[in-house]
């Protein structure tokens, strides 16, 4: 099964890189750019053909490796 | 006193803490790479700077989940004194020995300079040959050096004393302008609860003798050799 994994800071940690991106892309003309954060995509193969239990042990590659819950927050999808 | 200073791939300041540590303790460190999970008994565990892992995921994650700091957890809460300098100080946060997180520099440039610190709550064993208040100056080196944790956190660190240097100016004052990375309250460096396990930005071992340009890293050495001799 294929799991794509979002891992995006919390609300109210500052993002400085965002910050530079959308700063970036106002210099080059685009306009109406709101806040920009950016984030991390992992895209992974898991030997795991029920979905619940892949969600569960993506859940704690998540909190062990792939996301600092400190300041992120993440997301898991998978493919059907 | 007996130390060990542990070399992941991408370490690159292990040499510079093997020296000061040989030199001021009078006793040469073990090297242990990282897949060496059975070192020596020792009495302080040096994790030191670099770029661990190439820094892949984010800075000290993979170091933090290799199998050497497991060995390093279990002896940290046996009692162990663990320094963290650097990446080592990136490593310990990731690596759930030390609270909060290492983020990207607020100016998200790589500072290396020389920095004033306060020392805060000196105590042994790595801070009691400074004086509380007193100014040192050491330099830093990273481009992840952003103290930041949530507000709870922060507030017990403060409140029991885990502090132990914070960023300032040349005369002591606690500024913004001093704050080299955006760090919370420009936390420099901090303890475990216990006192045992401290990581820091700054780097002591690169300011250890005169020829150096200064020695205000010395007495972190010092101390540490006296309360584990």
């Amino acid at each position: 099964m294929r799991a794509r994994v979002h891992v995006t800071l919390k609300q109210g940690v500052l993002d400085p890189q965002g910050k530079a991106i959308g700063n970036a892309l106002k210099s080059l003309g685009f306009s109406g750019i709101g806040e920009v954060r950016q984030g991390k995509f992992i895209e992974l193969e898991v030997a795991e053909s029920d979905p619940a239990r892949a969600r569960q042990k993506l859940g704690e590659m998540c909190e062990k490796l792939l996301a600092n819950t400190v300041i992120e927050d993440y997301r898991i999808d998978l493919d059907h | 006193m007996k130390s060990a200073v542990i070399v992941f791939p991408g370490s690159n300041c292990d040499r510079d803490m093997q020296v000061a540590l040989a030199r001021i303790t009078g006793v040469a460190p073990v090297m242990v790479w990282h897949r060496d999970v059975d070192f020596p008994k020792v009495d302080l565990i040096a994790v030191p700077g670099g770029f661990s892992y190439g820094d892949y995921l984010r800075s000290g994650a993979m170091a933090a989940n290799s199998p050497v700091m497991a060995e390093v957890k279990k002896r940290a809460a046996a009692g162990v004194a663990v320094l963290g300098v650097c990446n080592g100080f990136q490593i310990l946060t990731e690596a759930g020995l030390l609270p909060g997180v290492l983020m990207r520099n607020a100016s998200l440039r790589f500072i290396c300079r020389d920095v004033y610190l306060r020392v805060e709550n000196a105590r042994a064993p790595f801070s009691a040959r400074y004086k509380d208040g007193q100014t040192i100056r050491i330099p830093i080196a990273h481009a992840d050096g952003n103290f930041f944790t949530d507000g709870e956190t922060l507030r017990r660190i403060e409140g029991e004393g885990q502090v132990a240097f914070r960023y300032c100016d040349a005369d002591g004052a606690v500024t913004a302008a001093a704050n080299p990375n955006g760090s919370l309250n420009n936390i420099a460096g901090i303890r475990n609860r216990a006192g045992n396990v401290l990581g820091m930005m700054p780097h002591p071992e690169r300011l250890i003798e005169p020829l150096l340009t200064g020695s205000d890293g010395r007495p972190m050495f010092e101390g540490l050799a006296e309360a584990l001799a």
